[in-house]
């Protein structure tokens, strides 16, 4: 079971934390025309990476704050957590 | 009432204290502090069960965890476990064992025929066997090996123990209590550490209970209490025995067995029976030591047959012998302790050594005892079918593989010893890479991946003075990054003897003409010659031999047999054992029980229940309840003799006729403040939000970025920046999750806050074209016209002095409204109303008849809403907005979703107006056809019509659009039916939606 820290409760066992996906992707503008291909890529294309990935989690049972968690997918080494207004370098 | 093997006053048993217990039936007794093993063995008896395969006598062979024989039925306080390893289990009184694997007996078992056609069971047997004919493999195949396969007994009675779970954090976790288990821990402690130490087996100390040492003057066995009893008085320690570390697992996460609870006689009703403790180490020695490796002969799988370290531990800890002819057969020195051991105790030994005449201090004191002593020999082969009666020997040439003399002495036990194996499995799994260390022909750990370090034994160090000096060293330098302090420890002088260098040489060559079996995996009934014929047949990896051959399988993951089946394949493909590798070690080390993993999770703990406020009146007024997620719903409030579909129908009519009330607390509400919240229910929602006046609510729904429907239900506005949403029960959750994505990652700018409310009103739907005559009852000075609280409408008053909301909404397809309270007030509520509604013929309805009238006025709920139809799939494309992009809107111009022939809801009535169609039917055009019969659709949702009194179902159906009017079959091969049905429309009552705005 990971260990994540929480940028806002500190580290707590990944049962309280539920899995969003990829923190990279980002989301069309709303009202703004996109192009099939560009909204193909947003809903569907992912990459699965072997190494470094920074995605999503939502800590579900604790604040309920959607955080960035950059993870090894192949080892599960967590290097860094940050709020989602903050970047991951 | 004598034991004949057991010694006058060795040991660390309590002889003051008598325990009977019985072995396949007989009575015997034993000790406290006595394995069932221990017991058994001082009472004479090895024969103890029947190998796997072969249905050999097995016997002992370890005298703990590396046991792979002696697995027992055994039952005591009142249950039966199978499996129970004999070295283990402590003797409780009363306890009763049985050999497992062996029918009628153990003595004579039927089933040892397979020894003697032992050469029709070679590795892959069952792979090559049963594959032809295939018809043969469920009627005869699969029985029989099914049959045939298996140890003990799973009882099929409720388990009544008690099992627990923890949680734990500590800086640092030893993982054994050997030397440097102990040393590591005491540094650590001593630095103010946070420490777990644990202990698989009743007693700490490991080999200090054991090895003929001193540190400090003290022997090894006092040391070892003086420093278990200073750390049990620090508060910042915690010991435990009796506890297993088992499993690794990420983040520095490891599992812990506790066996709280079998040992003792009386416990309390709350006292577990075992413990799992899940334990976050900042830090975590792994000072497992190290399980003495076999050496390979013929039959050696005799009972009499032990691992010599096993016979030294019955001697000084159990006081017991494990026999008085003892042939001692080794490769390294350990074993001339164990000889020595016997010799103490007026017990003449033969030393078997296969290395050619040498000497060292533990030999040179072994010849000046007088122990016999033949060097560059071996045993070839044990003789005796139950017991060991004598045994072949041979004196090996300089080439070792063949012999310059062979002859036969008498002996009752043989205790082998081909040196030692470091125990690398939680090292292993918690990713660390091992390395072969030439030295010990073994592996140990190498590179780390987390924060563990192996000390002693496990790491390879086999001196007593290494083992304390890195304890000592790794559990004050690793506590001191934690704690920021240091007190320093002055390393204890050691008194041991020092050991001469091992002998390669793990299996010994058969002399021609003779062929017995050599078993390298004991518990899976491995030999050599399975090894051989698997690499013969062309296995290579060393992970495709151990799954053809089932080496190193099972419940003692080859914990004695891994590196003699790696030696072999080595020796036959010519290779070293580095290059063919080691297989991958997994949890759990030792096996656990089922309950231990469950813990309390079972039965009404399984998972919280979640009652509504109105819970307890519905209990009181015979509802059958049916669990909605994590929620109890009454599903039909039951009269009389009434079934299910008579009470739902008499329900659901009474609301089409009169009037009923419906628990509806368990909807998800969420609350939405905020000055953009109407933008941003715009976003969410398909249809239009930025006009909803203040006390209107609007129906609405929400997509997945993928266009398919993820939700539906109605949203209130309460004031100008205040919104009252509604989910399903089932999407609660994750409708708050989408919206916090959205509000926290996608549009931060929106100022907007959301919280579920769910928990904090109770609610109730009033449904029936009598419910404005109760309104008014229940509001007598509120106007409920239809012109002042019209269809949508909003409303808060004063309910019998208690504050309400009053929405105008209906799931019923009736002339409906929905009051909620505060949660604490919702039995008020719900009694009021029962009162009230006397006169109108008010009736409480459940679930089933909620169902049937949504089903029948063609209102898609979640069978429907199924996480594959978009809004047109499903008759809601009248409130998707052309004007406004919302989530998901981009999606819904993909070709798929556009096709003339895309698949809708429709209606279905069975042409004989009697059939019930199942729920999960397939709609087919002819009955008959060959399979793969086309499938068109599928019946989503079925109910009995109250109002035209036939059935009628929901269906998704390809073209639906085009199909009314149309005949078709639905089959159920499940349920074995086959009914023709016409195709309607999905509006079969009220299609107009007259009645909700009357």
């Amino acid at each position: 079971m990971l260990y994540i820290k929480c940028p806002y409760c500190g580290l707590r066992a990944q049962k309280e934390f539920s899995y969003g996906g990829d923190a990279t992707v980002k989301r069309p503008n709303i009202n703004e025309e996109v192009s099939s291909e560009d909204w193909d890529n947003f809903v569907y294309m992912r990459k699965s990476p072997r190494g470094k990935h920074i995605e999503l989690w939502q800590h579900i049972a604790g604040c309920r704050q959607w955080i960035k968690v950059q993870r090894d997918t192949a080892t599960h080494e967590i290097f860094q957590t940050a709020k989602v207004t903050e970047e991951i370098r | 009432m004598s034991q004949p093997f057991r010694l006058n006053k060795e040991g660390l048993i309590n002889r003051k204290k008598k325990i009977s217990f019985t072995f396949n039936g007989k009575k015997l007794f034993g000790y406290e502090g006595d394995t069932i093993a221990s017991a058994l063995i001082a009472n004479g008896i090895h024969l103890v069960g029947r190998s796997f395969k072969y249905h050999r006598p097995r016997g002992f062979f370890g005298a703990g965890v590396e046991e792979p024989n002696a697995k027992l039925q055994v039952e005591f306080n009142g249950h039966s476990e199978p499996n129970v390893n004999a070295t283990e289990m402590e003797l409780v009184e009363g306890l009763s064992a049985t050999s497992q694997n062996c029918w009628p007996s153990v003595n004579f078992d039927i089933g040892a025929i397979n020894n003697f056609l032992k050469m029709f069971f070679p590795a892959g047997f069952y792979y090559k066997t049963f594959m032809w004919p295939k018809s043969f493999w469920y009627k005869i195949y699969e029985p029989f090996i099914r049959k045939a396969a298996g140890l003990g007994v799973a009882s099929i009675e409720k388990d009544k123990e008690r099992y627990e779970h923890k949680f734990e954090y500590c800086d640092l976790l030893v993982t054994g209590s050997g030397p440097s288990g102990l040393a590591s821990a005491y540094a650590a402690a001593k630095n103010g550490a946070k420490v777990i130490l644990a202990e698989d087996k009743p007693r700490f100390g490991g080999t200090l209970l054991t090895d003929d040492v001193s540190i400090d003057n003290l022997s090894g066995k006092d040391w070892a209490e003086k420093i278990i009893t200073e750390l049990k008085s620090m508060p910042n320690v915690t010991v435990k025995n009796r506890s297993q570390v088992f499993g690794y697992y990420d983040h520095n996460m490891l599992v812990m067995f506790e066996r709280v609870s079998d040992h003792l006689e009386k416990k309390s009703k709350f006292t577990p029976r075992q413990r799992l403790w899940y334990i976050r180490a900042k830090e975590t020695i792994l000072s497992t030591g190290s399980i003495e490796r076999p050496i390979v002969f013929g039959n050696n799988d005799t009972p009499g047959i032990f691992l010599s370290a096993a016979a030294k531990e019955y001697m000084k800890v159990y006081g017991v012998l494990v026999g008085k002819k003892p042939l001692i057969f080794t490769n390294n020195d350990s074993a001339y302790e164990t000889a020595l051991e016997f010799k103490k105790n007026n017990v003449e030994p033969i030393i078997l050594d296969t290395r050619e005449e040498h000497s060292s201090e533990l030999i040179d004191e072994a010849k000046s005892k007088g122990i016999d002593i033949r060097f560059s020999h071996g045993v070839i082969v044990a003789n005796g079918y139950k017991k060991v009666k004598s045994a072949k020997i041979g004196k090996l040439n300089k080439d070792k593989n063949s012999f310059e003399k062979i002859e036969t002495v008498d002996c009752d036990c043989i205790c082998v010893s081909g040196f030692w194996t470091p125990s690398v499995h939680l090292a292993s799994q918690s990713g660390n890479k091992l390395k072969y260390e030439e030295k010990i022909d073994a592996f140990i750990p190498d590179k780390k991946k987390q924060h563990e370090t192996s000390v002693g034994a496990a790491n390879g160090s086999f001196t007593l003075e290494e083992s304390l000096k890195h304890g000592f060293e790794n559990g004050s330098n690793l506590s001191a990054k934690i704690t920021e302090t240091k007190t320093e420890i002055s390393i204890p002088n050691v008194n041991e003897k020092k050991y001469g260098a091992h002998d390669k040489f793990w299996c010994m060559p058969l002399p021609k003409n003779e062929n017995p079996k050599r078993f390298v995996d004991f518990q899976n009934d491995v030999s050599v010659s399975d090894i051989e014929i698997a690499l013969r047949e062309g296995y290579r990896s060393i992970e495709h031999v151990k799954r053809y051959t089932t080496l190193g399988m099972a419940t003692d993951q080859g914990r004695t047999s891994n590196l003699n089946g790696l030696q072999l394949v080595s020796n036959i493909e010519n290779k070293i054992v580095p290059e063919v590798g080691h297989t991958t070690f997994r949890p759990p080390f030792t096996p656990i029980t089922i309950g231990t993993i469950v813990g309390r999770e079972v039965g009404m703990e399984y998972m919280p229940t979640r009652k509504t406020p109105m819970h307890e009146w519905h209990e009181k007024n015979n509802a059958v309840f049916v669990d909605a997620g994590a929620w109890k719903r009454p599903r039909y409030y039951k009269q009389g003799s009434e079934t299910l579909f008579e009470a739902s129908k008499r329900e659901a009519k009474n609301v089409r006729e009169n009037v009923g009330i419906c628990d509806v607390t368990t909807l998800g509400k969420i609350d939405i403040k905020g000055p953009d919240a109407a933008e941003f229910l715009n976003r969410v929602y398909t249809n239009a939000w930025m006009k909803l006046p203040v006390g209107k609510a609007r129906y609405g729904l929400m997509l997945r970025e993928d266009g398919i429907v993820m939700d539906d239900g109605t949203t209130t506005r309460i004031s100008e920046n205040h919104y009252h949403m509604t989910t399903t029960t089932a999407q609660a959750a994750n409708v708050l999750s989408h919206l916090e994505y959205y509000l926290q990652i996608v549009w931060p700018e929106l100022n907007v806050n959301v919280v579920s409310t769910t928990e904090q009103w109770a609610g109730a739907a009033i449904a029936g074209p009598k419910s404005r005559d109760m309104l008014s009852k229940l509001y007598p000075e509120l106007d409920v016209s239809n012109d002042a609280l019209p269809f949508m409408g909003y409303k808060e008053a004063e309910f019998f002095g208690v504050p309400s909301r009053i929405f105008r909404i209906s799931f019923s397809g009736e002339l409906a409204y929905e009051i909620n309270v505060k949660s604490d007030h919702g039995m008020f509520m719900w009694e009021k109303m029962m009162e009230v509604g006397k006169e109108f013929g008010n009736q409480p309805y459940g679930t089933e008849a909620l169902s049937t009238l949504r089903i029948e006025m063609g209102h898609v709920a979640g069978p429907e809403l199924d996480g594959r139809t978009i809004p047109s799939d499903v008759s809601l494309n009248g409130l998707v907005s052309k004007k406004k992009d919302f989530i998901g809107k981009n999606s819904l111009g993909r070709e798929a979703f556009n096709v003339e022939s895309r698949q809708k809801i429709v209606g279905l009535i069975p042409i004989d107006r009697k059939s019930s169609i199942p729920e999960g039917s397939h709609i087919v055009q002819d009955q008959n056809a060959k399979l793969p019969n086309p499938k068109l659709g599928h019946v989503s949702s079925s109910c009995w019509s109250v109002e035209n009194n036939n059935p009628f179902s929901l269906a998704i159906m390809k073209d639906g659009k085009n199909m009314i009017g149309k005949k078709f079959f639905v089959v159920s091969p499940l349920k074995n039916k086959s009914i023709e049905v016409e195709v309607i429309s999905s509006h079969y009552v009220d299609p107009e939606g007259k009645r909700v705005r009357s």
